[in-house]
């Protein structure tokens, strides 16, 4: 593992901060990252009870709460495990440490002799009479965290490896369990009234037809463009809310045009120009390219988004289902000129959560109707249009591939080209709130930006092959505007850039007269990333893949997320007429050390399930002011009766650092479907999504 | 005026208006907030509950319709304290990420159950396709139907 000390533990050196021994008998551990569907919680729990020898039952986590629990900045980037997964081992490692240290001393051994069964300590297998629970003190939490106490080795682990159930799941399939369900003293029920775009003017609103339409009691919280009905009576405010869309004029709306929604609409706008990896060369060679592209696509969480905040005694306490409670907190003290130290943000469960979705917005939105409503409990919950229409979407994103290749085929020079606008623009990179562009004096436009390479990049995320190819280079185009407010989804740039790479290797081979698994072998010597190629294709029985062009199609691609984090290899079987039917997946996955293999399962199903659905059915659509994909018929995902059988395996590792695997499926599966699809029918579709209109119109063309 | 109708066996009353969303009254009047909004229109299925034996909508049904007539939401399938055999599934299989379709999923795969202990696969993802799941739990939760149709039919072979 890395010398260098996590930022979560450079950034929270307290113990208790962490890990706290309480007088039930259970352990306290307190974390940044938090649960939006992954199932982290109980990774970090095993984490902390193997390195403890404490009972993973009795461990009580805390996740994400800005009055106790540490800073670990967002949940995002599947870097929860990497990176908190191993803070909370170096720091449950140096606990107890220092406990047996001391323990040792009073017994007048060596701490290597004592043993801990869970959490009680014995020496020469005979109890000891000391526990954690009766001999940890304020002294052992006395020092800041070094990080330098050595955890167990891999090989010692009972916890570890093991796929413990999750606790959170018990609530979820008997009652009440997300944010949404909470219920608090004094509690008002709020519906918002969206602003259809920055620079919008609310300049008529018919409060008397929205009073009529109600059938009840409410109060309007009106801040220039920001406006909220709020009751006691959820009924009443949802028909409010419903009602004040038609009641409402607005002037200086956007205007926008389907064009506005292609990939395609990027080549001619104002961008960031830069260049990434080996200066461009005067090819001496054939050059070929193609161009692939992903229209927006939206996080679409099964809830709309929700947010609880209350005012009282000039304290904020905020309930959200963000992903980082700390960069919450910051900005809601700084929007509503309030000290940090008088606004709490606390982590509540939402529903799954794919990236910077509508979740920080609505807690945004509860918190400034609270401050103007102090002594309730404000619980706004956005209508399922308001969730379509302004959750920030992930940018449509257009990739071409140009080549040089050498004489036998193969590539020697690699350009990938991307215009696409900014992946990531959560407040604290400098986006906006969409309250703080309602309320009066908004702040200037966001400046668009994405992460830098080191962090993976946004639109360049993956866009450098990891073949032996002797150039390789991006040239980025990042937007300066885009027509809707974009951000983070899962993966960022990641799918539409192994999409379209992966897809070009297949066309590549074809080109050269090579099979699509052995062109790729022959230009690849990472051991780790062969493997899963050759796994996956003993296993989808590639060698029989039947001719071109029979309806019936296989397809395979591989990446490794980021280029650093976990590896992944899919191949698709399917089959072609009017539209496309997904028979088997076959995936498999090299992480490194796997802490649940069963929630590392259950990502990697989910990965493959959601990114089939991006590549086949999913597109944001724009007209008018704004998104017009409003509901699920307009915005279709993938059902029951549309999931394919899948195989999936996990590389056994467990001596190599853990990689992060949420992501990892997303860019090979958009491309293993794009492969197979082109299998089957002779011909390519380089657009996604690939719908029964693109299928027919490549068959057109034929 | 107040509507009477059955709560997961239990006889409630209610004076909201009968246009009511019978969602709004299982969470908000009798506080049984396992029933899920997710839209409103019907189309995604997160709050469906089982109305006289069939799985139905919440979210956009008036709790007038439903006067007289027997529900049953999630919170009615721990019967004193036991779990059913669909929950006791779910959870072995942890067939869920962020657990937010369950409810409808678990209330739809009830009513299936309940008129087919011997589902195929077939049948039970007929059962499920009005329910989306966004997190690709599609795997585990099928094979969960199918091992509380198990369960079920051997319980009741003893």
């Amino acid at each position: 593992m890395s010398d260098t000390l996590p930022l979560s533990i450079v950034n929270n050196r307290r113990l208790e901060k962490w890990l706290r021994f309480e007088a039930d008998r259970s352990l306290h551990l307190g974390v940044g990252k938090v649960e939006i569907g992954q199932g982290v919680l109980i990774a970090l729990s095993q984490i902390a009870a193997e390195e403890l020898d404490v009972d993973v039952s009795r461990v009580n986590i805390l996740s994400g709460d800005t009055a106790d629990a540490p800073d670990e900045g967002s949940t995002s980037s599947s870097q929860s495990i990497e990176v908190s997964g191993r803070s909370v081992r170096l720091v449950s490692a140096e606990l107890r440490q220092r406990v047996l240290t001391r323990l040792a001393q009073r017994l007048n051994c060596s701490p290597s002799d004592i043993t801990v069964e869970d959490g009680a300590f014995h020496l020469d297998d005979q109890p000891t009479g000391h526990d954690y629970w009766n001999f940890v003190g304020p002294a052992d939490y006395e020092a800041d965290i070094t990080g330098a106490a050595q955890p167990k080795a891999p090989s010692s682990y009972r916890v570890v490896g093991q796929p413990v159930p999750r606790k959170d799941l018990i609530a979820k399939v008997s009652g009440a369990a997300f944010i949404h369900d909470m219920v608090r003293p004094d509690m008002l029920h709020a519906r918002m009234l969206r602003q259809p775009g920055r620079g919008a003017t609310l300049v008529g609103l018919d409060e008397a037809a929205i009073r009529r339409a109600a059938k009840g009691a409410f109060r309007v919280v009106r801040l220039g463009n920001f406006v909220a009905f709020v009751g006691a009576d959820e009924t009443v405010v949802q028909r409010a809310a419903v009602a004040a869309v038609t009641h409402a004029k607005w002037e200086g709306a956007r205007v926008l045009t389907p064009e506005h929604g292609e990939a395609a609409w990027f080549v001619d706008q104002p961008a960031d120009d830069r260049l990434v990896g080996d200066a461009p060369t005067t090819p001496t060679g054939e050059v070929v390219s193609a161009v692939y592209a992903r229209p927006f696509v939206a996080h679409a969480a099964m809830a709309p988004s929700c947010g609880l905040a209350e005012f009282r005694d000039g304290h904020m306490e905020v309930w959200s289902h963000t992903q980082g409670v700390y960069p919450l907190r910051n900005s809601i003290a700084d929007i509503l000129g309030l000290p940090q130290d008088r606004v709490i943000v606390r982590h509540a469960h939402g529903a799954g959560c794919y990236g910077h979705n509508g979740a920080d917005d609505a807690a945004l939105d509860a918190a400034v109707i609270a401050q103007q409503l102090p002594g309730h409990c404000i619980r706004v919950q956005w209508r399922r249009e308001e969730e379509f229409g302004y959750e920030p979407v992930s940018t449509a994103h257009r990739t071409r591939i140009a080549v040089e290749l050498d004489a036998a085929g193969r590539p020697v020079d690699w350009t990938t080209e991307v215009w696409a606008g900014s992946h990531v623009q959560r407040p604290i990179y400098g986006g906006l709130f969409l309250a703080q562009e309602a309320l009066p004096n908004p702040p200037p436009p966001a400046k668009p930006g994405d992460p830098p390479e080191a962090n993976g990049g946004g639109g360049t995320r993956n866009g450098t092959p990891l073949y032996d190819f002797a150039a390789k280079r991006i040239v980025h185009h990042l937007a300066l505007k885009t027509p809707v407010r974009t951000s983070s989804l899962r993966g960022l740039g990641a799918l539409p850039n192994v999409f379209a790479m992966e897809c070009f290797m297949d066309e590549l081979a074809e080109r050269a007269g090579k099979d699509p698994v052995a062109y790729r072998l022959a230009v690849l010597s990472d051991p780790r990333a062969r493997y899963l190629v050759e796994n996956v294709a003993a296993r989808c029985d590639w060698s029989n893949r039947g001719p071109v062009g029979t309806g019936r199609g296989l397809g395979l691609a591989w990446a490794r997320y980021k280029n650093k984090a976990a590896y992944a290899c899919v191949a698709v079987e399917l089959d072609v007429d009017e539209d496309i039917r997904l028979r088997r997946v076959w995936c498999c996955a090299d992480a490194g050390l796997v802490i649940n293999p069963d929630g590392a399962k259950n990502q990697l199903e989910g990965g493959i399930i959601h990114a089939a659905s991006m590549t086949l059915k999913e597109q944001v659509m724009l007209d008018g002011d704004g998104i017009t994909s409003l509901d699920w018929a307009s915005y279709p995902i993938m059902t029951f009766s549309e999931v394919p059988e899948i195989s999936t395996e996990i590389v056994h590792a467990p001596d190599l650092p853990t990689l992060g695997m949420g992501e990892c499926t997303f860019g090979p599966t958009a491309a293993a479907i794009g492969n197979a699809v082109a299998h089957a029918l002779g011909v390519r579709i380089r657009e996604m999504p690939l719908t029964r209109e693109r299928i027919a119109g490549v068959l057109a063309r034929g | 005026m107040t509507i009477a109708l059955s709560v997961n066996g239990r006889s409630v009353s209610t004076s909201a208006d009968p246009a009511t969303p019978l969602i709004d009254v299982l969470r908000n009047h009798l506080d049984l907030r396992g029933t899920r909004y997710g839209c409103g229109l019907e189309q995604c299925g997160s709050c469906m509950v089982v109305i006289d034996g069939k799985a139905d909508y919440a979210c956009s049904r008036e709790v007038g319709s439903v006067a007289g007539r027997s529900v049953t939401t999630v919170e009615g399938l721990t019967v004193d304290g036991k779990m059913h055999p669909l929950q006791t599934a779910f959870l072995e299989e942890q067939a869920g990420q962020c657990g937010y379709c369950l409810s409808g999923i678990l209330m739809s795969a009830k009513a299936l159950l309940d008129r087919n202990p011997s589902p195929t696969r077939a049948d039970i993802v007929t059962a499920l396709d009005g329910n989306l799941c966004r997190c690709g739990a599609h795997p585990r939760i099928l094979r969960a139907v199918e091992k509380a149709a198990a369960m079920i039919r051997e319980g009741a072979g003893q």
